[in-house]
Parts: C-alpha cells; structure tokens; sequence
C-alpha cells in the first residue's frame, strides 16, 4: 500500500480495519494545539515563561492521529518537545502554562519546565528533554500492562535523532523480544536541531530500525492525520491482541525554531523552499479543505470553534499568571517518596 | 608591556580550536553542533568551513558510542576534542570515559595513551531545569584516571584548554556557560597554562577562600567588597578538580586559620568535603574555626525562578561565610552585602550577572 508520496504501509498493518472516525474531533483537537502554540509563542517575549520551549507547531496531525486511537488509561511518554502529545492526549492546559511560568500550578509545580510535562488523569506518564531518554520508559509501562494482564497500551514518541542511541535499540530489542505492547511513534521532522538527518544517518529508511528487531512497520504521512489515526489504531490492535510493538515512521515537519518562539529560516540550516514545501502541507489546512468538501464543517462552525478556544487559552493564560510561584521550602523539599 | 587584548572566553577558546585544529594535524572536533550554525556557543562557529568536515565532525546524537570511537582513534594516536553542549549529556557517556578512557593508561601498564579532550558545558539559568544546568564535577573528579580542568578566565580557557589538548590523558573540560560572556585579557597565538593546580587571585590573612569556575566570580565580587571595608582574605581560583594539588591552599590555611571552599556543585560529598578533608588531615592544627562549605543544596535544579533563587548561593552567602568566621562587624558585613546585591543591578537569577562581563 503505497500513496504517491512514496509513503507505505505494512501489509500486516494494512488488514487491520480502520476505525469510524471523527473527522471533526480530530480537526478541533489539532486547532486547539495550533492556537495554544502560537499563544505561547506571542507572548514568550513577555518573559513570563521563563525556560525553554519546543513548539511542535506543524507537527500537530501525530500528536492528534495517536491520541485519538488510545484510551486515558494508555500511556504516552516524550521528549523535550512534547506539548502537543500532552495537549493531544488530554493533559491540563492551566497545569501547562503554570508549568512554563513556574507557578505552583503546574504539573511539576514549577521544578521541571516546559520539558518535562506529564498528567497522570489524562495518561501522559512522562517526558524526559534527555533525548532517547523517555523511550525505555515507555517500554516500562508497557511491561507492566503485560504483567498486569492489563489490556492497554503505552506509545513512545520519539524524534528521528533519538534512533541514534543506543537505547532506543536496547529498548526495541527487548519490546519485540517480550511482545510487549507499546508502539514506537517515530516523528521524523529531518533536523536534529540544525543537523539534517542525512548528516546523521546513512541513507536507509528509518523503518528498517523496526524491523531489525522484528517489529512490523508502518511508513506514513505524519502530516496527514487521518494516516497517522489509521496507522495507530493497526498497532494498538496489535498490541492489545498480545503481538507485540509496532515501529511506525511519521513524516512532518517542525514549522519554527528548534527552541524558542521564532522562525528561523534565515539561519542557514535549512531552505526558505523546503520550510514553503512542508508548511504548504499544513496538517490543520489539509483537513479544513477535506471538511469542507465534505460538508462537515462550515465558516460559522469554524468560527465558533475559534472563539471556544481563544476563550479558553485567555481564560488558562489568566489563570497560570495568577497562580503564586512556589515559595522555596514550603512543601517541603520531596526528593524521596 | 603589549596592550591588553580583551576577548570573551568564548572566543578565547575558539581561538585555541582553531589553533589546535591548524597547528596539530592530529586533532579533530567531534559533536554534536560543532559544525551548525549556533556552533556550541560561537566556539566552534565556522571552523567547519576551515577545516572541512573531517576535521570538525558533526556527530549522530549518540554519545556513549561516539566517546568510545573517539577514545579508538586516540589509542592509535589521534587527538580527539569532543563536545556536549551539556554536561548533563555526556552522563551517557560515562561507561567509555570511566571504564576505558581513565583506565587503559594503568591497565596496560602504560602502553596505551588517551589523549581524549572532552568539553562540556553546564547550562545555568532560564529555568533549564533538573536535566539541563547540571553541575557533576565532582563525579568526574572523583575517577582516578581522569584529570578534570574548569577554567574561571577567558586566559585560561584558552591556556587551559590548549594544555588538556596537549596531554596525552583523557582530559574532562568544564565549561560554565555564563562564563563564555566574561571577557579578558587573553594573550595570542599558542600558550598553554598548566593543569597543575590553584592560581591565587587575591590576598589577605583574614580567611581562605576556595572556589571553582564561576564561583570564582561570585568569591571575587565578595572578596572585593570585604576588602574596602578592610578584611581581607586569600581567594584561590582552584582551576584544575584532579589531579588535585591543595599544596598552595594548605599553605594559606596555615597562616589564616579559616578555611571556606564555595563550589559550583552539591555540597555533599562535593568538591568540599575532599578540600576540608584533605585541608584537616594536613593542617588541622592550624584551623582556627570549623571551615563552611558553600555548595548547592541536595535536591535537584528546580525550573522555576523563585526556587532557583533558594537553590544557587553567591556572593551574599560568601559574605555571610566570611562574617562568620572572621566575627566581622556587622555594619561591615552590611555594607558589603548591599554593595554586591547593587552591582547585580536587580537581574534576577537566571540570567547572566551583568557585572560579570569583565575585563578581568
Ligand atoms: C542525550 C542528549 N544529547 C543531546 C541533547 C540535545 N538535544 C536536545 S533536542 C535535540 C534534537 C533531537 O532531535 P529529535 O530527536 O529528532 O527531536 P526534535 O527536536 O526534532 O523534535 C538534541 C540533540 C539532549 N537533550 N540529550
Ligand atoms: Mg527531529
């Protein structure tokens, strides 16, 4: 199974049905992500967010495709640029912002910043800005789905960067070896910071990282939400069927600087025209003009949409420069449990 | 007497880079970023378009494998420069550097050589957090095998740095990342200042005062102040973490009586706890008073500005520390204090002190 693209799909993969879904759902999910972002962006000059931030604006249809094929009770884990997949899967936005200001409201009442999110309601376990880091957690938790009997699944977001330690093999190695239920969702946005992945790796496809330890691999649009959704609800099949992890390669592109709220297009490390091809790929814009084709969304739907959420963003900025700081000392240190 | 050059520490040790790289056939700079355009902080910042890629080698993200290929090639005689643009990075690291880069020299009863250079960065402030403004020193320090450099000036990052890649052992390089603003005077061309122990900075019989890397700034700041209101005190920039040469500090101890060490990591089991160790064993008689120990407290670096505040000492506590063991006046002491926090200018922080930008 093959799109013009050149994007594949495993034949294993390819019989599994694909859920109904809600196409709509999956639209406003992407848009809320967008607007939160590019909010966090507007006013990190304000310096009231002071760490700093990977935005995953562009990268939104993975966060959203995954999420929308798990249950609260699986688990995520991931990166350093991980507001996305925690907004995606649930997690609490006050808690987010409160979290990048340092407020005793975030999620890591302020001790961890803007890389380390995590809502255990919501089923976002963790993030580690270690790169590579949070992979062999991730299998963690889904060992101990198995050894619980449990029937959920833990995804591992993990940057194209991250194959190149060693860690991601161990982990893949013993995940397929213990058919562990857990999916690598591998978003390859090229760059490593300002490395192109070419730079990095010899010319081999990524998903041959999967297969090498025996796992069944996907290679999708990362920019087509709909492919992602696909693709992961196939793998979670798997898993909770007991057949252990699936490796899939999503393909997106990260629209803004490695870190911080600005473009950085001029910097040299990459072309004006391949960052104009990628955005033209908009995810969210994709779907807007599928949507509208097929009559399930309108300007007015649209528009109310957009208020919800720009309400909501005023609403949880408010409420995270309203909340104290922390007051060193006052709840105890709590280094041991 | 040549006019001063006064340049950053940053450029300091891209000056050496560039040295080594053209006047040493046999090194090459390995890591991640050294050939992007950010150039691990402007220090390695075009040398890649001088030397080529095989010279200036941007790495995969894969630090463990990487140290242990760089560790291969300087067996056979190489002379390799790594790079972490965080210290907290090269922590995958440590299997290599420990087993087999601070061990082969002994264990082949000295056939093999590892004249490794590895740099690395520790990434104080705008709320890095737990995992990326890590401070682990005294974790390298503490193997034998291993010789750890953290240079305070832009003239020693430059010295120092050229005289880690000179040394035929595997060389851990610390690097302060606001350190990298400060300028100086840093002299041209190849010059090496020796990995052999302390360089006194100031002088007085009242109190000694031990510091690392950017302490050695916070120290200076207190030290000044205390002197204008007379009191003053030996300062030692400690410079090299091991081999550790404490024969200077000692000495001092011997005349002051009062020993206070501030470092730039956690006060327990830190740098420390060996000084006054070693410091009570060889002059215990001399000690007047109980030495303080200035260090991080024991949890880790929290994000959040307010909590960094309680989480980083500076020269405020180095004052406190003096005022206590020399029974200073407190009008003195007061002084002293409010001209320091002044000269902060009300930066908060996490962010660069302004007044350290130098010369110094
Ligand atoms: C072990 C380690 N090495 C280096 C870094 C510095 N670093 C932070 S993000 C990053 C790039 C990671 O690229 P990728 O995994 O593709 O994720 P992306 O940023 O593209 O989302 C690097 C090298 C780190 N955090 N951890
Ligand atoms: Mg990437």
């Amino acid at each position: 199974m093959r799109n013009n693209d050149g994007w594949g799909v495993n034949e294993r993969l390819a019989k599994v049905d694909p859920h109904r879904v809600d196409l709509v759902a999956l639209y406003r999910s992407m848009l809320r992500i967008r607007t939160i972002e590019e909010e966090i962006a507007a006013r990190y000059g304000e310096q009231k967010m002071r760490c700093p931030v990977h935005l995953s604006i562009g990268q939104e249809a993975v966060a959203v495709g995954v999420s929308a094929a798990l249950t609260a009770a699986d688990q995520v884990v991931s990166t350093h640029r991980c507001h996305a997949h925690y907004l995606a899967k649930g997690g609490d936005l006050t808690a987010m912002l409160s979290e990048l200001m340092g407020k005793t409201t975030g999620c890591c009442g302020g001790r961890g910043g803007s890389m380390h999110l995590f809502d255990l309601k919501a089923g976002m376990l963790l993030s580690l800005p270690i790169v590579a880091a949070s992979i062999p957690v991730g299998v963690g938790a889904a060992l101990a789905f198995k050894q619980e009997g449990k029937p959920n699944v833990a995804v591992i977001y993990l940057g194209d960067a991250s194959l190149e330690e060693g860690v991601y093999h161990e982990s893949a190695n013993f995940a397929a070896l213990k058919k562990l239920p857990v999916i690598f969702m591998c978003e390859n946005n090229l760059y490593s910071v300002y490395t192109n992945l070419q730079d990095r790796q010899p010319p081999r496809p990524l998903t041959e990282l999967g297969r090498a330890h025996g796992m069944p691999t996907a290679h999708i649009d990362g920019n087509d939400v709909q492919a992602v959704h696909r693709a992961t609800v196939a793998a979670v099949a798997r898993a909770r069927a007991g057949d252990g992890p699936t490796f899939i390669q999503a393909d997106t592109y990260r629209w803004r600087e490695h870190c911080g709220p600005n473009y950085d297009n001029d910097y040299g490390y990459r072309t004006v025209e391949e960052f104009t091809q990628w955005r033209d790929r908009d995810p969210i814009a994709r779907l807007h003009t599928e949507l509208l084709a097929l009559g399930q969304l309108d300007t007015a739907t649209e528009n109310t949409m957009k208020a919800e959420f720009d309400a909501e963003v005023t609403q949880a900025f408010g409420a995270a420069e309203a909340a104290p700081m922390p007051v060193p000392g006052a709840d105890g240190v709590g280094l041991y449990a | 007497m040549p006019e001063p050059r006064i340049i950053t520490a940053a450029e300091a040790v891209r000056e050496a880079l560039d040295l080594a790289l053209s006047q040493r056939s046999d090194t090459y700079l390995l890591g991640e970023g050294v050939a992007d355009p950010g150039g691990i902080f402007g220090t390695t910042k075009g040398l890649v378009d001088q030397y080529g890629p095989d010279r200036v080698v941007e790495m995969p993200v894969a630090e463990n494998g990487l140290t242990g290929i760089a560790i291969g090639s300087a067996l056979m005689g190489r002379r390799p420069i790594m790079t972490h643009q965080r210290i907290d990075f090269a922590l995958l690291c440590i299997e290599q550097l420990f087993n087999t880069a601070a061990k082969s020299h002994y264990v082949t009863n000295g056939a093999h050589r590892v004249p490794l250079t590895v740099r690395m960065v520790i990434g104080r402030g705008w709320g890095q957090g737990p995992q990326h403004s890590q401070s682990l020193e005294a974790m390298f320090a503490a193997v034998p095998g291993l010789k750890v450099a953290m240079p305070s000036t832009p003239a020693d990052f430059k010295g120092m740095l050229l005289a880690s890649i000179e040394d035929d052992n595997p060389v851990i390089f610390i690097e302060h990342r606001w350190l990298h603003y400060v300028s100086g005077d840093v002299p041209t061309g190849w010059y090496t200042a020796p990995l052999d122990g302390p360089r006194k900075v100031h002088s007085g019989d009242r109190a000694t005062i031990v510091a690392n890397s950017y302490m050695t700034l916070e120290a200076l700041r207190a030290v000044t102040a205390l002197a204008k209101r007379g009191c003053e005190v030996d300062l030692f920039d400690l410079r090299v973490l091991r081999p550790l040469n404490l024969s200077a500090i000692l000495d001092s101890v011997r005349r002051t009586g009062r020993l206070i060490v501030c470092d730039t990591g956690w006060k327990t089991l830190g740098l420390g706890a060996e000084i006054v160790a070693q410091t009570v064993e060889g002059a215990h008689d001399a000690l007047k008073r109980a030495p303080i120990r200035i260090g991080l407290p024991d949890y880790p670096t929290p994000s959040s500005l307010s909590l960094a505040e309680a989480y980083y000492p500076g020269s405020v506590d180095i004052i406190a520390a003096v005022q206590k063991l020399c029974d200073l006046k407190e009008d003195d002491a007061a002084a002293a204090r409010e001209e320091v926090v002044a000269l902060r200018q009300g930066v908060p922080i996490d962010k660069p002190d302004p007044a350290f930008k130098g010369p110094f």
